[in-house]
């Protein structure tokens, strides 16, 4: 870090999506100095700024509040935290109008404003500005490599790459946010290219466990030639190559299973003759970034058939993530708070997953709780000069044996087949999954005997080696989980184990680990 | 996939730059430099960003397209994003008020596939 640049914050926030500008957003109104890194530029990183999300919404009305979340814990198969899913409601509830200063809330149609959807880039724009009017300081094309760990095991930093720089940064903080979001394994999920887990690998070296990393298992339908948002596709229809039309269920495994079975087979065609009459025309205002991926082709999207693919979403519109162990988005570790898809989501929706509308309500509230949160640490620990600190960072930084060349690409593609791959991810069985499980393993022990790298091959790499890793940390959830719950369906063991309703931890670097949670952290602190 | 940046629309501003969020580009001497193609994820955000129209993304998201720039010139789509967007008009009142149908127009959509898995299930037994 010769050339580098060192600087001390009291809060620290990595990511740059919904999750870690609300983070910023409540850190820099309490007056800490809040530093936000993210690997690309707030604003149109993530899945959030391709996306549009639609916040969980429902008015404060106590008995209505009480009948959703009743509802919620039921359909997320009993492992939900119904005094999590209270709390992110009313937070979303109040602060979400907060962004009417940068954001042009449309009409609701009665006179009043839509508050609870929102255009992503629009979104994104808003909370960027939002932020830096709060105080916060925006480092894009900042990536981090590793954390920083002191004597006590407490987190206190991070370092990384600016890669439009070409300088390595060192920064101390006694706080550290983690929203660095999910992870879908490259599958071409529309905005998910960055979310290559890096911030599970980075929180995992330093100690940290995950929780439910066995709900990966999520895909949305687009043009198999690239993935859009799924607004037109609802009432799709769609036929195998023959033309023979495929009988599906709407939603669920079951139409995963249906149109993944047919896609193994040959190619599978949609068409968007019962889509809504009213569509059509709006479509380019309501998304405006669907529509060119079809007209750039000379494709009439509402009058052709044309070719699909389910794109893999992983952790993203799954639920693993950080295991949260206390009310304040507290990881494991002491100093490192996770908010938004880098944390697990199962608090609040359970089994099932987040997309739609509880993950948008989650990463604005795990953020704005997390930034509150680690700012109080932040502010506590200023004055206290700060005590020497380790670089937490394993893999691809220190090889055991002889440096040899990696070859990325190799491995991201074995990585995305085993993990987005409809034959594996479908049809999970013990044995699929402990051959997915040995190859992965090969892999993480490839890169830790022999990759080592700087710079922004560095950054490169240790992408490639977090994916791997987070690969691990389903598969080896997915091996101990072995019943049907949820978005993880064993085909070997179908129906729910009725002891199952306790959640999954999962850890380990080169050993890997699983445990149930034997009781939540509310029972434990009583 | 990022296809072609127009030179002599370009002004030279380098936000594509600073804002894709994957790094393809590389700040140049007149015009920014695509220097990682393979990192692009075809999010189309470049475009949405630059304020003279003068970037064109490929429809294809898995692979490099061969275009005629001139053809695109004259296709319309340059700046068709951003003008979806009303991106230049972020405080005009009312340009988002058909953004509230995106929920039940999703719902029309999923009821509609529904009720058809149901009569199609019944007359197949």
């Amino acid at each position: 870090m010769s050339d580098g640049v060192t600087v001390r914050a009291d809060v620290l926030i990595i990511g740059g999506g919904m999750a870690a500008a609300w983070a910023a957003i409540a850190a820099a109104k309490t007056g800490a100095s809040t530093i936000l890194v993210d690997k690309g530029y707030v604003g149109t990183s993530g899945v959030t700024a391709t996306a549009g999300p639609n916040h969980w919404w429902v008015p404060p009305d106590p008995v209505r509040r009480r009948e959703i979340i009743e509802r919620k814990w039921a359909d997320g198969f009993e492992l939900g935290d119904p005094a999590w899913m209270e709390r992110i409601i009313d937070i979303t509830w109040r602060t979400l109008p907060d962004l009417a200063r940068y954001y042009p809330f449309g009409s609701d149609g009665r006179g009043g404003t839509y508050y609870s959807g929102v255009r992503g880039a629009e979104y994104m724009r808003a909370l960027r500005t939002y932020a830096v009017a709060a105080g916060a300081r925006i480092l894009d094309h900042h990536p981090a490599t590793q954390l920083l760990v002191d004597q006590d095991g407490a987190v206190a930093g991070a370092c990384g790459h600016a890669r439009l720089t070409g300088q390595d940064w060192k920064i101390h903080a006694p706080a550290v946010i983690m929203a660095t979001g999910g992870c879908a394994f490259r599958s071409g999920l529309i905005g998910s290219h960055g979310n290559s887990g890096d911030g599970y690998l980075l929180a995992a070296e330093a100690g940290a466990e995950l929780s439910g990393m066995e709900f990966s298992i999520q895909y949305t339908v687009s043009p198999a030639w690239a993935s859009t948002r799924t607004l037109p596709y609802g009432a799709a229809r769609y036929y195998d190559a023959r033309g023979v039309e495929i009988i599906q269920p709407p939603r669920g495994h079951a139409h995963y299973q249906a149109l993944g079975a047919a896609l193994l087979e040959g190619p599978v065609y949609a068409d968007l003759i019962d889509a809504p009459v009213e569509l059509p025309p709006i479509l380019h205002d309501i998304q405006p970034f669907t529509p060119p991926p079809f007209v750039r082709k000379g494709i009439d999207m509402f009058k052709q058939r044309w070719p699909i693919k389910l794109f893999g979403e992983g952790t993203i519109r799954g639920n693993g993530g950080l295991r949260i162990v206390d009310d304040m988005c507290g990881t494991s570790v002491t100093g490192l708070y996770a908010a938004g898809d880098a944390a697990t989501r199962e608090l609040v929706t359970g089994a099932i997953s987040g997309g739609g509308a509880v993950n948008s309500a989650w990463a604005l509230s795990s953020g704005q709780i997390a930034g509150a949160a680690a700012a109080r640490r932040g502010l506590a620990l200023r004055g206290e000069a700060a005590g020497k600190a380790r670089m937490a960072g394993t893999v691809a930084m220190h090889p055991r044996l002889t440096e040899q060349p990696i070859d990325r690409k190799a491995i991201e593609a074995d990585v995305d087949h085993h993990m987005n791959g409809y034959q594996h991810a479908l049809w999970r069985s013990e044995g699929q999954l402990t051959q997915s499980l040995a190859l992965l393993d090969a892999h993480w022990r490839m890169i830790g005997d022999h990759g080592r790298a700087q710079g922004l091959a560095l950054v490169g790499l240790r992408e490639t080696a977090a994916m791997v890793a987070t690969a691990r940390w389903c598969t080896a959830a997915a091996l101990a989980r072995k019943e049907s719950r949820g978005v993880h369906v064993r085909v070997d063991a179908p129906g729910l184990d009725p002891g199952g309703n306790v959640r999954l931890l999962t850890g380990g670097l080169d050993q890997l680990w699983t445990r149930p949670e034997s009781r939540s952290y509310a029972e434990a602190a009583e | 996939m990022i296809a072609h940046i127009f030179d002599d629309l370009c002004n030279g501003c380098n936000s594509c730059v600073t804002i894709c969020p994957t790094h393809v580009f590389d700040a140049g001497n007149s015009a920014p430099v695509i220097a990682r193609p393979d990192q692009c994820q075809t999010c189309y955000m470049c475009e949405l960003y630059c304020v003279s129209d003068a970037i064109y993304v490929g429809p294809d998201s898995h692979a490099a397209e061969i275009i005629d720039p001139e053809t695109i010139r004259a296709s319309g789509h340059l700046g068709r994003v951003r003008h979806d967007h009303g991106w230049d008009r972020p405080d005009e009142a009312g340009h988002l008020d058909h953004y509230r149908l995106l929920g039940p127009l999703l719902q029309e959509g999923g009821e509609t596939a529904a009720q058809r898995y149901r009569a199609l299930a019944t007359s197949r037994e």
